[in-house]
């Protein structure tokens, strides 16, 4: 246990550096784009003139040079201070924080989904390999894994949404419904089906593959052997001895994944109208909405770096052989 | 060697993969307490014969036919399920190779547990407290805080004890040991080696002790079967055996041993000429292309088991006339 902590320690500090080079080089993309905020309002509002603009630049400091502008966030940071959002009007850490809850339960539950699925198909390819399950399995999970992610989101809306009438075609809730206790709940499910599945379909297709590879490799081993040779049932030897084996690499691929799953949803959160961190990027991209973006993207760092630290310790329960 | 009924008896059993037979007709019994060494060159089959037993084949492999026969029993057409009760029950397993034999992830005490578990209904406690009487059994000095480790915190010896206190955890009438040692330093084998006779006597367990350290045979089996290319060549009681084997692939075997006193006609180290898959294609005795003996009648059809002495048999077509070959003279052809 020792050595977990001393774990988390090492990765929190090496940590510092790393987000420091992300905020660094966030800060200096955005503002390689051309344009800005107050261009984007003016956009918007349809014409303003020269005067109006620079005042506005002065008032949200756009004018001082970057080297003043990225002091200034970094000073914000430490002192948990995201700084302000001018197209929300209400600072950064209020408008990321009412969107969070939404896109973490999108992001958990399709990463459930993504990780329990993909590994009991995986398991079936394996236990089935060579035959007609397996072939129609692998053949059904490189099309999750080639289809892109709001193509899947569309089509699964096509069908489910439009044809069958099971499932709503957006939005985290029914508008204006006010449901209490199981029912809200179960208003809420229902609105996540479908983006879950959407987001979820590529990562379980890289679970499938890889948990059936991993399976693969494992039950040629010979402690496989060994457990048959006890006389214990088949299922205890693919799952015990199995499948408590091919985890490990399963779950160190999931890790790294959270990023992605991340990215993934910004663009599910937009086909699904899902009010959540994703369309809140998409929103603020198009707003020049700097302050958001960045805020956005420390925290997906932070996430990022956190999860690793929970899939390291997960690891670390898996195998025994990295318990120091 | 008179002892009454046989544990196991292999019945013409056919082992191979597909367009491959490689075990080839093989006939064998192991009594009641007794060790067999079955020995012979990689590749011919001993231990597709020693997985055959338990239906435990590598992929691809399969019994062809023949049968296995175990308390009445054909193991190789038993249903599955009753097949497992017999797995680390009647008949026990023990791998070549200790090092990747037990699953790394589980406690090895767990791993022991999981084969009392299968076979018997006892209570946690008790179960727990079998696990630690069987590593003390097999010499795990602390065995109560070993059970809780991993397989990655003992040495290679060590992980063949587990594997050991593992396989005669039901006491199981017969262990098959698939060259128990080979992957052991030379100062543990024979502690290992001294460890499986001395339980196979205190549990009157026979076994199976597949290998090629001749070594280890000599000291150690009541018989032997000498393999080679996927039939048995000769099977013969240990002492006179080593003094004087029939069959010319035994003697090829003896000659290329680097222990002296096994030369039984010559004192220089030999080998035997040509590789095992000299063979294919053969129509007739498969050692006939390596053999000095080999005559046009060798070619022919494969030689039958013929009785030499009461208990010992070779195949060889030729036997008469290599007796009197080494009658007549002290001297081995090369």
């Amino acid at each position: 246990m020792r050595g977990v902590f001393r774990n988390i320690g090492r990765t929190l500090l090496q940590a510092i550096p790393t987000m420091m080079g992300i905020i660094l080089i966030s800060f200096l993309l955005l503002h390689l784009m051309p344009g800005d905020a107050v261009d984007a309002i003016a956009g918007m509002s349809g014409s303003a003139s020269v005067e109006t603009m620079d005042a506005m630049r002065e008032v949200y400091g756009l004018n001082d040079n970057l080297v003043v502008q990225f002091w200034n966030y970094i000073a914000g940071v430490l002192t948990l201070n995201f700084g302000y959002s001018i197209s929300y009007s209400a600072p950064v850490l209020d408008v990321i924080m009412e969107r969070l809850p939404a896109t973490l339960t999108l992001m958990m539950s399709a990463f459930l989904l993504a990780l329990v699925m993909g590994i009991l198909v995986g398991w079936a390819m394996a236990v089935f390999a060579g035959k007609w399950p397996d072939r129609l399995l692998t053949s059904t999970s490189l099309l999750f894994y080639s289809a892109p992610n709001f193509w899947v989101g569309l089509m699964i809306i096509v069908v489910f949404s439009g044809t069958l009438r099971w499932f709503p075609s957006g939005g985290a809730e029914t508008i204006g419904a006010s449901l209490e206790g199981w029912a809200w709940f179960a208003d809420r499910v229902t609105h996540l089906v479908l983006p879950s599945i959407a987001l979820a379909a590529f990562f379980m297709a890289i679970y499938a593959r890889l948990t059936r590879a991993a399976m693969l490799e494992v039950l040629r081993q010979d402690y496989i052997r060994t457990a048959a040779a006890k006389g214990i049932h088949p299922l205890v030897i693919q799952f015990r001895h199995g499948l408590r084996n091919a985890l490990i690499p399963v779950t160190t691929v999931a890790g790294l994944h959270l990023g992605n799953l991340l990215g993934g949803a910004v663009v599910v959160e937009t086909v699904f109208n899902w009010p959540g961190l994703g369309r809140l990027t998409m929103n603020a991209l198009a707003a020049r909405d700097n302050q958001v973006l960045l805020g956005i993207l420390l925290l997906s760092s932070v996430a990022v770096i956190a999860t690793n630290l929970v899939i390291d310790w997960l690891i670390t329960l898996l195998d025994p052989r990295i318990r120091a | 060697m008179s002892r009454k009924t046989p544990v196991l008896e292999l019945l013409n059993l056919r082992v191979g993969f597909p367009g491959a037979e490689i075990v080839k007709g093989i006939n064998l019994q192991i009594h009641e307490g007794e060790k067999l060494a079955l020995v012979g060159e990689s590749g011919c089959g001993k231990s597709l014969t020693a997985f055959s037993i338990l239906r435990l084949l590598p992929q691809g492999a399969a019994i062809n036919g023949g049968q296995v026969i175990y308390d009445g029993l054909d193991l190789a057409t038993l249903p599955a399920w009753q097949l497992r009760r017999i797995r680390g029950k009647g008949i026990a397993l023990i791998l070549q190779e200790p090092m990747t034999s037990l699953n790394p992830v589980l406690p090895i005490g767990l791993q022991i547990a999981e084969n009392i578990r299968s076979h018997e209904t006892m209570s946690r406690k008790a179960v727990n407290e079998r696990v630690i009487e069987l590593l003390d059994l097999v010499g795990i000095a602390n065995p109560r805080e070993r059970a809780k480790m991993y397989p990655h915190n003992f040495s290679g010896g060590m992980r063949q004890r587990v594997m050991i206190a593992m396989a005669i955890a039901c006491n199981p009438r017969l262990l098959i040991a698939d060259e128990p040692t080979t992957a052991l330093d030379v100062t543990i084998q024979a502690q290992v080696m001294d460890l499986l006779e001395d339980l196979c006597s205190k549990l009157n367990m026979a076994m199976l002790l597949i290998t090629h350290d001749l070594g280890a045979v000599a000291q150690w089996a009541d018989r032997v079967a000498v393999m080679y290319s996927g039939r048995i060549a000769e099977m013969a009681p240990i002492e006179p055996f080593f003094t004087g084997p029939k069959h010319p692939y035994s003697q090829g075997l003896l000659n290329s041993s680097v222990e002296d006193d096994w030369h039984y006609s010559d004192t220089r180290l030999t080998e035997i000429k040509g590789t095992v898959a000299s063979a294919a294609g053969e129509k007739g005795c498969a050692f006939a292309p390596r053999c000095p003996y080999a005559a046009a009648e060798c070619r022919l059809s494969p030689p039958e088991l013929q009785s030499v002495a009461p208990g010992w048999v070779a195949a060889c077509a030729r036997l008469d006339a290599i007796r009197a070959l080494s009658e007549g003279a002290a001297h081995v052809p090369a």
